[in-house]
């Protein structure tokens, strides 16, 4: 690979480029979403966009893949200047993107999803897609339908889609956000074979290593400018984290956790089948969660993340036998709904920020309310609009959420800044257990930090935590034992010591089963 | 004629303009738009139709006409849900009722005429079979064109590009949209397919299988319809056993009447409908074919990409 490398960046010193930015700008109202950026990459690159979330990363790439119109500065393509006005320009120039989350259609087949995308039917793609499959290392089943499919392969369809355009230019958005450790390596191989091809590639992440490894180009974008033009393969995590976030990564602080005696939470042999029928079957999963120690749930996310989470949560209360399976402070709970959990000092940060975790069209007071009614803030069937004001403040103020007031909507503020406002708001309810699923989703680096130390400290204050979460640096940094979950099951737990990338990565494709089946599973993760 | 002869006959001509019409709400709720104004879009095909015939005489004119007709309805029902980004729900209750009083108003003075019968297909040799014969082939030609469409449209939804595009549409507006089709466009043509079938359906109801205009002659089919094509779980094969299965139950009301079993009237009117409900429900248990079926954005309004 090295060889290709080489090719590369004599090909970016002489060729001409690609694609060239000058001084692009985007604004939304007042908010300048990107200034004045300018970069330009040649066939056969691989060029990463690095920088935090809310830098302005998403924002670019809309422009050049012609979902954004850019307020001012020139696109220029193969040296023309070129005005980008919807998707379908773009992939007429030969720009083609992968998303984040997939734009496929689950219950359609692969081969079908793709024929939306090219002018061939379903029938006549399905060999194009095997000799794509079989050339670039993504191999995939043209009549599985997407909904049977994991998270990587679809992510392959997406990528098989992209390519069948024939795109001279690919973006591709965060895309092992998605993949298991073991899924990251064959993604790189196929880029780097597509890069060897002359396709270029923009490579869109906020991960400083995989950009090391895999590019050989690195801008970098903090709050909506260039910062920094590098080599990323001469620099090391520290200098680009500099240039990402403008001051040194900041690692938490943490002592080791004294966990209580008695189990605040467990699990007893819980096996459910959920309402939703593309939903994951969970297998007798056991979990003991104690006081003052965070656990953390590692795996490739659709492996029953979101099952054991509305479980926990009493989102999905279970039926009479089911009542055992799940206690709290050594009583069975199994049959309380979510509102009954919380009262006896159940705690719950979900996935989704707006809809489940907040209203978006109600204020942050109102939001407060949603789960402190119970702390004095509504006397004798009405709400002390006073308190709840106050509370909404104290959360605001202690989480550093940036908004306008307590009675700004919950809508108007970024991701980041209303998860740390959910965060600030469960904490407040000085819960005994707290479960947080993917709690620094979509958050920046600084923020994420400061949820992670809150969430240690409340540890320290004696909480038992559970930590859901997909990034599995994350879980490093927080949690004092793992367990990983895969198809439904649960992993034995691993300590900190011997949570190790290769170990987790082992269980995050199903190593802990020991079935024969185990190489299968790891090939189909 | 003997009594299976007439369960035939009266089955088909009962069955015809279920299917019609319930082909196109196919269509519409598999780009997913749920349009509750079929009744509506019916009687307006129907009494188009009357007047057609009443005036003219030419009945594949007044089917056509009736077609037409129950279009500019279903555009106006487009506009309300897919510009105005109106409730799908109350949009349609709301153009349905619209309908079945544009309906009873421009029919007034047409109250209870007749007109000719669409004429029958004569076929040599088959229409001459003992009691098969004037059971199955003495109809009027849409009473086979129909079957022929439910095909063509089962081919198309499930092969033809077209049937990919639209039902991509109903299962992820926003997906359809990242990877380049105009889903509001694909969703209006939709909607005035749909009409245009209802309008078809009421026009055939009226001046082939009752030659007579009443207000409020539609009487329910058109909520039967909308019932079917949930019952068939969107799958065109299924609406075509569950219109002939309807058909069949109302015409069985009428013999069980005719041999004399005291039955009240009432519960064998209802008979028919509680045959559908029952089956809507035993084949809905199944939720993962549900959800393999169901246009997922079914009655979701689509805001576009901003």
């Amino acid at each position: 690979m090295a060889s290709v490398t080489g090719q590369a960046w004599a090909g970016t010193d002489q060729g001409k480029p690609l694609l060239q930015l000058d001084r692009l700008s985007k604004s939304f109202g007042a908010t300048r979403a990107n200034e004045d950026v300018s970069l330009s990459i040649h066939p056969g690159e691989i060029h990463a966009i690095l920088g935090e979330n809310g830098a302005g990363k998403s924002t670019l790439m809309k422009m050049i893949y012609g979902v954004l119109t850019p307020s001012s500065g020139r696109i220029m393509w193969r040296g023309q200047e070129v005005a980008i006005q919807s998707p379908a320009v773009a992939r007429a120039l030969g720009i083609g993107m992968v998303f984040q989350h997939f734009s496929l259609f689950e219950t359609l087949t692969v081969a079908e999803n793709i024929s939306l995308s090219v002018p061939e039917s379903a029938a006549a793609l399905a060999p194009r897609i095997a000799e794509f499959g079989e050339r670039f290392g993504l191999p995939v089943d043209p009549s599985a339908l997407v909904h049977s499919l994991s998270v990587g392969q679809r992510q392959r369809v997406e990528l098989i889609r992209c390519l069948l355009q024939k795109p001279s230019l690919i973006i591709m958005d965060e895309p092992t956000s998605v993949l298991p450790p073991s899924g990251i390596p064959p993604l790189f191989d196929t880029l780097r074979k597509l890069a060897a091809e002359g396709c270029a590639i923009l490579f869109i992440s906020h991960k400083l290593d995989e950009i090391r490894s895999l590019c050989h180009h690195a801008t970098i974008m903090r709050a909506g400018k260039v910062v920094g033009a590098v080599d990323p393969t001469r620099e090391t995590n520290e200098t680009l984290a500099r240039l990402m976030i403008g001051r040194e990564l900041p690692q938490p602080t943490r002592s080791p956790a004294r966990p209580g005696e008695n189990p605040a939470m467990e699990l007893r042999g819980l096996s459910s089948i959920p309402s939703d029928p593309f939903g994951v079957v969970l297998h007798e999963i056991d979990l003991s969660l104690r006081p003052g120690e965070i656990l953390g749930i590692a795996g490739v996310s659709g492996n029953g993340q979101k099952e054991l989470a509305s479980i926990l949560s009493g989102e999905t209360p279970l039926s009479g036998a089911g009542r055992d399976r799940v206690l709290i402070d050594g009583a069975a709970c199994g049959h309380m709904n979510a509102g009954q959990r919380r009262a006896i000092g159940l705690a719950f940060v979900p996935e989704e920020r707006n809809g489940r975790g907040a209203v978006p069209e109600m204020s942050l007071v109102q939001n407060t309310l949603l789960t402190a009614h119970p702390k004095g803030l509504v006397r004798r069937g009405l709400i002390s609009r006073r308190e709840a004001q106050t509370l909404a403040e104290q959360c605001i103020a202690e989480m550093n959420v940036r908004c306008h007031g307590a009675h700004a909507e919950a809508r108007s503020l970024s991701g980041g800044n209303l998860q740390k406002f959910i965060v600030g708001r469960e904490i407040k309810l000085k819960p005994k257990i707290l479960i947080a699923a993917q709690p620094t989703w979509g958050v920046d680096v600084g923020a994420a930090a400061a949820i992670r130390q809150e969430l240690i400290r409340l540890r320290d204050s004696g909480v038992a935590l559970l930590v859901i979460s997909d990034e599995l640096e994350e879980l490093m940094e927080v949690a004092d034992r793992m367990q990983v979950i895969f198809r439904g099951r649960l992993s034995p737990s691993l300590s900190r010591a011997e949570a190790n990338t290769a170990m987790i990565g082992n269980y995050m494709t199903g190593g802990f089963l020991q079935q024969p089946r185990g190489a299968q599973q790891v090939e189909a993760a | 004629m003997t009594w299976l002869t007439f369960l035939i006959s009266g089955t088909l001509l009962a069955a015809t303009p279920l299917l019609i019409a319930a082909l196109g709400e196919v269509v519409v709720e598999k780009s997913g738009v749920l349009n509750l104004s079929i009744e509506g879009m019916m009687s307006v095909g129907a009494v188009t139709a009357f007047i057609v015939v009443f005036e003219t005489g030419n009945h594949w004119l007044a089917l056509a006409a009736g077609g037409v007709a129950a279009i500019v309805l279903s555009v106006v029902f487009a506009c309300v849900v897919l510009f105005a980004l109106g409730n799908q729900v109350v949009s349609g209750l709301a153009v349905g009722l619209l309908g079945i009083g544009i309906a009873g108003l421009a029919g007034g003075s047409y109250e209870n005429m007749t007109v000719a019968p669409m004429a029958r297909l004569q076929i040599p040799f088959l229409s001459e079979l003992p009691v098969i014969g004037p059971g199955l082939f003495n109809h009027p030609l849409p009473v086979y064109l129909a079957p022929l469409l439910a095909v063509v449209l089962w081919w198309a939804l499930k092969y033809s590009k077209v049937g990919l595009v639209v039902r991509a549409v109903g299962e992820s507006p926003e997906s359809a949209n990242a990877v380049g089709y105009n889903v509001v466009g694909i969703r209006f043509l939709a909607i005035m397919f749909g009409g245009f079938l209802a309008g078809v359906s009421g026009a055939f109801l009226c001046v082939a299988s009752s030659t007579l205009w009443a207000d409020g002659m539609v009487a329910g089919r058109g909520w039967i319809v909308i019932a079917l094509v949930v019952f068939a779980m969107w799958r065109v094969e299924r609406v075509v056993i569950g219109a002939y299965l309807f058909g069949a139950a109302s015409i069985a009301e009428l013999l069980v009447q005719s041999a004399g079993i005291s039955v009240p009237s009432q519960l064998m009117t209802s008979i028919p409908y509680i045959v559908t409900i029952v089956a809507v429900s035993i084949l809905s248990m199944d939720g993962k074919r549900v959800r393999l079926n169901a246009p997922v954005s079914l009655g979701r309004v689509y805001l576009g990409t901003h």
